[in-house]
């Protein structure tokens, strides 16, 4: 049982790999996809979360698969940091999978066939990422990753815009992709070996490994969604179907994350402090932009996906500190801002997953994904509603749940600012703190608008038809329920029980730092989060949520008991206005106007205001993204005028062509002798 | 710590801020009368008030959904909390290390999530302004509420309420400039958060200004007394807060019955001078235009990242 962690890791993956391949058997009916696929998927990823937590508390092993091409094998490795991220792949996998097996239900055997294949190729790729310990394995999986979640994306691939979204998609993708591998070069320096251990003892000098650095940033940063290179998230998030946007978004994009910490951690070493910097600037300006586009979005998947941008940003935030604290020597606070990290990191994969799936269910449902056509959902919806609810608690930070135990980790990471010697970086950290309470609180104000829309209020009329009578659409299925009602208890056990999570992520951060956390946080037991000493700062979910839940309760006996619960039902007070409707209610656009007041110059806004004698006056608002006109488009420009001018070399005959060779063969006999 | 006295002390405390916030609530009610030449009510009003609403029979709109109806729950349930964990009396509750300044800030923000949703559950035109400029205040309130709480975490290293009092009160007397600014930024923040002028009036049912008495439009009876009730308890909660960071002094420890007088003293004259305060800034400012909110809590916020750097310029 000595290799346990990893090999059942690898039987996980391979085990994908076959239900990928049995999905496309008997293709008339797609018996199997259509009804045991997702739940063996499920099933398979259940196990991962389970072997994942093994190798979190077992010794690093390896092992070397008899595959690849010869004399490069591929190499497996399975340690503390690759068992947290499995156990995040599949536990996370698991909820998406048995709500991917309701929500697929209804689709026509071809494509689920095709589907069926593609999700479960893209799961595997995932764990191999995970597990990959030689730049080769590392680079095929990621590679596999990127191509099958863009057959995901683009499963609706009739519809233009789609097409488009995959496009950018995959282009956004390969340009990371390329970082990454410039990156393995930079650190392999010639000396023909690919596998990590090699990397590790590459013993690089500061300026080499800086740039191994940046572009790792880069490209991991690509597939993570920082800006600028964020433009891919909010188109291909709302093309693929839900289920595919919650794996997108919720774990590949974490995937990103790993290779930051493992490239950066673990390959280049000797993390300095400069380079914390630039994460942090980079992660604030995720998260401010990500937020606040966010609060300016309509189309519910993609409000979701800007926060799954805002949330990179916090991730990278702790990154950026404890990659600070590391730099200027102090490993427990930086053990402290990577555990803060990670812990955000899981915490998002769990409560976005779920929020996609939550969004799928209307969708699904009702056919609507533009919040100003929703209202009263949850008369109609109750049980996704609730479901909802939680993951909008959760990604607003607020206690007991999980994203506030990340986002208080990472205020105490920033409150250790005081250790540092350096007096500029000392309050610059305070102030990144302050981006991030500035999130948060505007991370509130935007699900308080998503709820408040879709799920509350009365149904509003879209375009000119009435709103139905009973209101849109009914309630999510069995198998929907269950995968966001597990979800939905992941948000709870990581809120009530962090300690738990901590030690786990403590392990990571030893392996990783060479330290963790003091003593007095260790010692403590599970009613209690103590990150440095309990005189400093503690937290004990468990017992607020008891106590919020008691007080709660015993003022209704209180007021039940010495009063009365009579109740009359009226029509709410219509301020003697009769014909009021429900169009009269505040719209997603509304509800963002004074974000557009306060915040003005962050956004490329067209706004057309009807004159005051206009006859059938109309109202529109478009707002853009800046990096579009600043970054997007001046670089696509270039690069079609570059490939015009070296197109003019393609004359389209043989002779020339010939000429081009011979001058070539000449150039190398001077250069090469 | 947990001993016997100390649970007396956590539970004493609780039923007292629940009793006493309306008191303080009539206190500056009155003194506002006086300020302004009117015949001031009696002290005891809101408890009056509060007595007439728990009496009547709640009506509510057709449609509203069980979120409507837990919220007012949900708010008190928040506040009471609050009481709990600020160190109002003494310092070293039991239940104190449960939460820290910044779980403290959460709770506050819970409380404002859940009266912004049952704002918008009836779905009327008044409930989504109200929750909309809600929100607009809290997401400013609450950064800036955070760096003032962070100048006087820094200064004593701790989160820990019950720490920094500890720090602070027994400290000799000397102003620490940066405590300053955040006191400053401290009373704007719970203006804006407690809905008092200049940033809200919380006597005003016109249309155009309304922003907290927009969101509860629909309550009526019990429900609306909860939240009357939350309210006062809100600003109590806050109030105490800021005499814990900026005027700790005569507070008690747990289970020290002899201090208690002296704290109880204590904290009637701090409380009588700051309702008394309050009522003045209330009769001297008017209210800003809404718009005039963002500029009025970014100085805040400002004001308190300024007094966060200048502890560590004079520290460092």
């Amino acid at each position: 049982m000595d290799s346990a962690p990893l090999l059942g890791s690898l039987y996980v993956a391979v085990a994908w790999l076959a239900i990928a391949l049995l999905a496309l058997i008997s293709p008339g009916n797609a018996f199997f996809a259509r009804h045991l696929a997702f739940p063996l998927g499920a099933l398979a990823g259940l196990a991962l979360a389970a072997f994942g937590l093994q190798a979190v508390w077992s010794p690093a092993e390896q092992m070397t698969l008899p595959l690849g091409l010869p004399d490069l094998p591929f190499h497996l490795r399975a340690d503390p940091l690759a068992g947290f991220f499995l156990m995040l792949l599949g536990s996370v996998a698991t909820g998406i999978s048995v709500y991917a097996s309701g929500y697929f239900r209804e689709e026509t055997a071809g494509r689920l066939a095709l589907i069926g294949l593609q999700y479960h190729v893209f799961l595997a790729s995932m764990a191999f990422v995970i597990l990959a310990d030689d730049a080769y394995l590392f680079m095929v999986a990621w590679e596999t990753m990127a191509l099958s979640s863009y057959f995901l994306v683009t499963t609706d691939h009739r519809q233009p815009a789609i097409r488009s979204a995959g496009f950018l998609y995959l282009l956004i993708a390969h340009l990371g992709a390329l970082a990454i591998l410039l990156c393995f070069g930079v650190m392999h320096g010639g000396k023909g070996d690919y596998t990590f251990d090699a990397l590790r003892a590459a013993g690089l000098t500061p300026l080499w490994s800086t740039v191994a650095f940046l572009l790792a940033f880069f490209g991991f940063g690509a597939k993570a969604g920082m800006i600028p290179l964020h433009a891919w998230l909010p188109e291909a998030h709302p093309a693929a179907p839900s289920p595919v946007s919650a794996l997108m978004s919720g774990i590949m994009i974490k995937t990103a994350i790993y290779g930051m910490v493992r490239v950066i951690y673990d390959l280049i070493g000797g993390v300095r402090w400069e380079w914390g910097i630039l994460v942090l600037v980079v992660g604030a300006g995720t998260t401010l932009f990500g937020v606040l586009y966010a609060l300016m979005q309509h189309d519910l998947k993609r409000l979701l996906a800007y926060h799954s941008v805002e949330n990179i940003g916090i991730i990278l935030l702790g990154l950026g500190m404890s990659m600070v604290f590391i730099g200027f020597g102090h490993p427990a606070a930086g053990a402290l801002g990577l555990i803060a990290a990670l812990y955000h990191t899981l915490n998002h994969a769990v409560f976005k997953g779920l929020l996609f799936l939550g969004a799928g269910s209307i969708l699904h449902s009702t056919k609507l994904r533009n919040l100003n056509d929703m209202g009263g959902l949850i008369r109609t919806m109750p049980k996704t509603a609730f479901y909802f609810l939680i993951g909008a608690l959760a990604i607003s930070a607020l206690p007991p749940l999980n994203g506030f135990v990340s986002e208080w980790l990472t205020f105490q990471t920033a409150l250790q600012a005081p250790v540092l010697q350096n007096g500029v970086v000392r309050s610059l950290l305070p102030l990144f703190a302050a981006t991030l309470a500035l999130a948060g609180a505007l991370t509130a104000m935007c699900f308080v608008k998503v709820y408040g829309i879709a799920f509350l209020g009365r149904p509003r009329e879209s375009g000119n038809a009435a709103a139905p009578a009973g209101g849109y659409g009914h309630d999510a299925g069995n198998m929907e329920r269950f995968g966001m009602a597990w979800l939905a208890a992941g948000c709870f056990v990581l809120g009530l029980f962090p300690t738990s999570f901590l030690l786990m992520l403590n392990r990571v951060g030893v392996s990783l730092t060479g330290q963790g956390l003091s003593n007095e946080a260790l010692e403590s037991n599970w009613l209690w989060l103590v990150p440095t000493a309990a005189a400093q700062a503690s937290y004990s979910p468990v017992i607020f949520l008891i106590v919020i839940i008691g007080v709660t309760l015993l003022a209704f006996l209180l007021v039940r008991h010495f009063y009365h619960g009579r109740v009359r039902f009226a029509d709410p007070w219509d301020c003697g206005f009769p014909d009021q409707t429900s169009r009269m209610q505040d719209t997603a656009d509304a509800f963002g106007q004074p974000i557009r007041h306060v915040f003005g110059p962050v956004f490329l806004m067209q706004r057309h205001m009807p004159a005051p004698d206009d006859r059938a006056p109309r109202f529109s608002l478009k707002i853009e993204d800046r990096h579009w006109y600043l970054l997007y488009l001046p670089v696509a420009r270039l690069v079609g005028y570059l490939s015009s001018k070296i197109g003019l070399l393609q004359r389209g005959r043989i002779s020339i062509y010939l000429l081009y060779s011979f001058l070539t063969l000449i150039g190398l006999l001077v250069f090469v002798r | 710590m947990n001993s016997a006295p100390a649970i007396a002390f956590q539970i004493l405390q609780s039923v007292l801020v629940v009793l006493a916030a309306p008191l303080l609530m009539g206190w500056v009610n009155q003194c506002r009368a006086w300020l302004q030449n009117r015949s001031a009510p009696s002290v005891l009003l809101p408890y009056y008030t509060l007595a007439k609403l728990l009496h009547k029979d709640a009506v509510i709109a057709r449609d509203a959904s069980p979120l409507f109806r837990l919220t007012p729950y949900v708010l008190f349930g928040c506040m009471w909390l609050a009481a709990g964990i600020v160190p109002v009396l003494a310092t070293g509750l039991p239940f104190a290390p449960a939460a820290d300044i910044i779980a403290l800030v959460g709770v506050f923000a819970l409380a404002r999530v859940f009266s912004a949703l049952a704002a918008m559950d009836i779905g009327t035109s008044f409930g989504g302004l109200g929750a909309r400029r809600e929100m607009l205040i809290g997401f400013l309130a609450e950064p800036a509420m955070l760096m003032t709480l962070f100048t006087a975490a820094f200064i004593s290293g701790s989160t820990q309420l019950a720490t920094i009092v500890d720090t602070l009160a027994h400290r000799e007397f000397a102003i620490y400039p940066s405590l300053a600014f955040a006191a400053v930024a401290f009373l704007m923040v719970l203006l804006a958060e407690n809905a008092r002028i200049p940033i809200d009036n919380p006597t005003t049912h016109l249309e155009l200004t309304m922003v907290h008495e927009a969101m509860i439009l629909e309550y009526s009876a019990r429900h609306l007394a909860l939240i009357e009730w939350a309210v006062a308890i809100k600003l109590f909660a806050y109030m105490t807060i800021g005499f814990a960071f900026f005027v700790p002094w005569g507070i008690a420890e747990a289970g020290n019955w002899a201090a208690l007088p002296v704290a109880l003293a204590a904290l009637l004259a701090k409380l009588a001078l700051a309702g008394a305060g309050l009522a003045l800034l209330e009769t001297l400012l008017a209210k800003l235009r809404l718009f005039l909110a963002p500029e009025f809590l970014s100085s805040a916020f400002l004001l308190g990242v300024l007094g966060m750097l200048i502890h560590f310029l004079v520290s460092g």
